[in-house]
């Protein structure tokens, strides 16, 4: 299984990833203010990107509720900023995020996708409705501010976090727990015979991914400082890591990673250059890629690849 | 107190009458050509709009240009199933993936309609004014409007279950419905049926904006509800079940008017509880097999 | 005691009765048949055991435990496990890894990674997959994939292996090979119930016979009893079975 050539390939991808994290803790140093921002916006793209691949990528169930769990940790922080310190801001964020996804998980992960992914649908607007209502009815708030933090903290807690997310994930991956997954992808009801606990699996899973989500939003809103109900909860970033898998390929951990630069680039690109029509150039952008390319480039990438290690090995 | 009643009962058929047309639109499109239309609220929303363009620019009657509104919504429907979801259907390797990928395809849908509109028209909340007078029912007053655009969806409903039961495409509809297979090897042309249902559902996402419009404001960012009440209305209704999409819209509606009545803006978060009850306790709805 | 053992099981599908108050039980240490036409409720006998379904009427119990209500994983941890009339293989994992789940989630203790590679290993071995250790499942033949199976259901060290058709699509050499795979299989201790029409493999293998009509059981005892019971020979009539009659 683990072959010489997997181990160097193993050895390469992490010598990589080493370096471009110490260039990454290096850049607030001597980069300008810009180039921090947009990293923090790329890292916080990613984080989302990656934690939602790691719930939908091996299930296949598609989850169109990471807006509501980034903006649960963005509110989060909105509410609590004042009162308690950063780091457990963060945390909290990341449990309240978590238990809304244990619940949603709890109420439609026993049942078919098409269930779950109508309820993920709508809970964004929902949670923005309900928040808006309380808020104009019982407490009288609109809008909160969190107190700000500077620029090179709130990169370096993303970074903190992305860092974390993806080591658990290829924690996860490689562990039986990964298999189990892969399994519940592949064949749902032998996984289940084969003795997998699929619903507690899945359930579990996904609280993780929103846990990371949570934490990823609680962090950012240090930095927008003004948050109200429609400012937390953007339909948006449900779109976002769905794009970016698309883009990326779902099954490789680089996948959404990839996906997630890509998708950022773009995003500052042609929010500068087409301010009015980046949302729509996003939707065609996104009809085109299910049409021609449903594995995503990082897919079409490895399938050029293939054709051309086939080419050289034609004796195989 | 009876004049109470009787207010929150009619609004809530109203609204119930408008969910009802919505929900069995996007039944047509999820129960036979198995595409879970997220962009559903906005072809409603479009058709929405044109009717409100129509009338301001133009000022063609509201309930006369549904005859305009509604098949261009439809002939959009058809096009996009001919191009987009039959090549997905062509590339998706199982059911599963087409689903999973035509419901992708439809996010993507969703923000090139509801930009497009935006860019048109702009963004901000429109509406005009049309049989906005009162009228008298045994004491209590309702707007002209709200009872012309509930015996229109009535109707619309109506003649759409004649349509199924009665005509000959209806009755291809139901069969490619129950067993594609079965219906195509019955001569059945299973491809013309699944862009006409598509179509369908489209048409009476059209209608159904169109009658909104007289009644209600409305703008580019209006749809996502929409959508979100249609797909709980299903649920409730019974997946695959169209009039179970009629009984869930009514029942809905009326839910609505009663929560709006005892505490305004909580009609939406109802409806999701109402969700969250139907997983738990019945997933199959009230009609569902 | 039996091991398995199951009274006045009834499941309807619509206004059909798919299996109709059956009583059966099963001994330890036996191989027990299961044949009747198509549509006599076999496989949905085999659904409702391993909680893919759950019957109207009627009990089941594992060693005296009632296992209705409980649901697959449960099942398959407590010792019951079995295998697919339409193979489900992870098509995309490897045969290791396929094997690996199973003896990684379908026990009832913990195995540590190193205990349930080796398991794995060796399970692939005996059902003779060895050099298929690192294929992806769906590279394999249609039998191979059916010895996966098997050896994934091996690997949740069940009591009792319940075999769904695992000889149909088989030309007769594997089939010979796969009757010496069962036989194996209870030389190891597990109790196993197979579904089959390929009429000389169970004629040969199993203990005992049940008939399923019908959705009822119409005959119960040894390959001869069976063969000499004229109900069970007219319900075959004009039945195409494979590879030898009855």
């Amino acid at each position: 299984m683990e072959t010489p050539k997997t181990i160097t390939k193993n050895a390469f991808a992490t010598a990589l990833a080493v370096l471009i994290l110490m260039l990454l803790v290096a850049t607030p140093l001597f980069a300008p203010v810009y180039t921090t921002i947009l990293l923090t916006g790329i890292l916080m793209n990613m984080t989302i990107a990656v934690s939602w691949t790691l719930f939908s990528g091996p299930t296949g169930y598609i989850s169109l509720a990471s807006a509501a769990f980034f903006g649960v940790g963005i509110y989060t922080s909105a509410v609590l900023g004042m009162a308690l310190p950063f780091p457990l801001v963060i945390v909290l964020g990341a449990l309240v995020s978590g238990c809304l996804a244990l619940l949603v998980g709890m109420l439609t992960l026993r049942l078919r996708g098409i269930y779950f992914v109508m309820f993920t649908f709508g809970l964004v607007e929902l949670l923005l409705h309900f928040i808006l209502w309380w808020e104009l009815t019982i407490t009288g708030t609109t809008g909160r501010v969190v107190p700000p933090m500077p620029n090179t903290t709130v990169f370096y807690v993303m970074l903190l976090i992305l860092v974390t997310l993806v080591l658990t994930v290829s924690f996860i991956r490689r562990s039986r727990y990964g298999l189990a997954l892969e399994s519940v992808g592949e064949n749902q009801e032998a996984a289940a015979h084969a003795g997998v606990n699929v619903t507690a699996l899945k359930v579990i899973i996904y609280a993780v991914s929103a846990l990371f989500m949570g934490a990823a939003g609680a962090v950012i809103a240090t930095r927008w400082t003004y948050i109200d109900p429609k400012i937390a909860f953007n339909p948006l970033i449900s779109f976002m890591p769905v794009l970016m898998a698309i883009f990326g390929g779902i099954r490789p951990l680089y996948g959404p990673i990839i996906g997630a630069a890509i998708f950022t680039y773009l995003e500052e690109f042609l929010i500068t250059r087409f301010p009015y029509h980046y949302m729509l150039i996003f939707g065609i952008i996104m009809v085109v890629a299910i049409l021609y390319m449903p594995n995503g480039l990082v897919g079409l990438a490895e399938g050029i690849w293939k054709r051309i290690s086939r080419r050289t090995h034609a004796d195989t | 107190m009876i004049i109470t009643i009787l207010d929150v009962v009619i609004s809530g058929l109203l609204l119930g009458g408008i969910y009802a047309v919505t929900a069995v639109g996007l039944s047509l499109q999820y129960g036979v050509a198995r595409v879970l239309n997220i962009a559903h609220g906005e072809f409603i929303m479009l058709g929405a709009f044109i009717t409100w363009f129509l009338y301001t620019a133009q000022g063609i009657n509201p309930l006369i240009s549904l005859v305009i509104s509604g098949p261009v919504v439809f002939v959009v429907g058809i096009l996009l199933y001919r191009t987009l979801f039959t090549r997905l259907r062509m590339i998706s390797p199982t059911p599963g993936a087409f689903e999973g990928n035509s419901m992708l395809a439809c996010f993507g849908l969703l923000f090139i309609i509801q930009n497009g509109v935006i860019l048109i028209w702009g963004a901000d909340i429109k509406g005009y004014s049309y049989l906005a007078f009162p009228v008298d029912f045994w004491g209590a007053k309702f707007a002209a409007n709200r009872l012309v655009t509930l015996a229109f969806a009535l109707v619309i409903c109506l003649v759409f279950y004649l349509f199924l039961s009665r005509t000959r495409m209806g009755k291809a509809i139901r069969a490619a419905a129950q067993d594609p297979e079965t219906a195509g090897l019955m001569g059945v042309k299973i491809n013309q049926v699944l862009a006409l249902c598509f179509g369908f559902g489209a048409l009476m996402a059209g209608l159904g904006g169109g009658l909104i419009s007289i009644s209600y404001k409305i703008q580019p960012s209006m749809g996502l509800e929409y959508t979100m009440i249609a797909l709980i209305v299903i649920v409730l209704g019974g997946l695959g079940s169209i009039p179970g999409s009629l009984l869930g819209g009514l029942i809905l509606g009326l839910v609505g008017s009663i929560v709006t009545h005892i505490e305004p803006g909580l009609a939406l978060v109802a409806y999701y509880v109402i969700f969250m009850v139907l997983l738990l306790a019945r997933p199959t709805g009230i009609l569902g097999r | 005691m039996p091991i398995l053992e199951a009274k006045g099981v009834t499941r309807y599908f619509g206004g059909l009765a798919a299996v109709s108050n059956v009583d059966f039980d099963l001994r330890q240490g036996e191989i027990l048949g299961l044949i009747g036409p198509n549509g006599a409720g076999k496989t949905t006998l085999f659904n409702l055991i391993s909680a893919v379904i759950s019957p109207r009427s009627g009990s089941i119990t594992f060693r005296d435990r009632e296992i209705v209500g409980l649901k697959p994983h449960e099942i398959c941890r407590m010792g019951v496990a079995r295998t697919f009339q339409t193979v489900k293989v992870f098509s995309n994992m490897s045969a290791l890894h396929n094997v690996l789940l199973g003896a990684y989630f379908g026990r009832q203790d913990r195995m540590a990674t190193t205990d349930a590679v080796s398991e794995a290993t060796a399970l692939l071995e005996f059902v003779e997959l060895a050099e298929a250790t690192a294929t992806p499942a769906k590279d394999l033949t249609l039998a191979s994939q059916k010895r996966l199976e098997v050896a994934r259901a091996l690997a949740t060290q069940p009591e009792v292996l319940l075999l769904d058709e695992m000889m149909e699509g088989l030309n007769p050499s594997e089939v010979v090979r796969a009757m010496s795979l069962v036989k194996r299989i209870q030389e190891r201790g597990v109790t196993v119930v197979m579904i089959e029409h390929v009429m000389r493999a169970i004629m040969s293998v199993c203990d005992r016979i049940i008939v399923l009509h019908h959705g009822a059981k119409i005959a119960e005892g040894t390959p001869e009893e069976i063969s000499a019971n004229q109900e069970v020979v007219e319900v075959y009539f004009g039945e195409r079975t494979d590879a030898a009659n009855i």
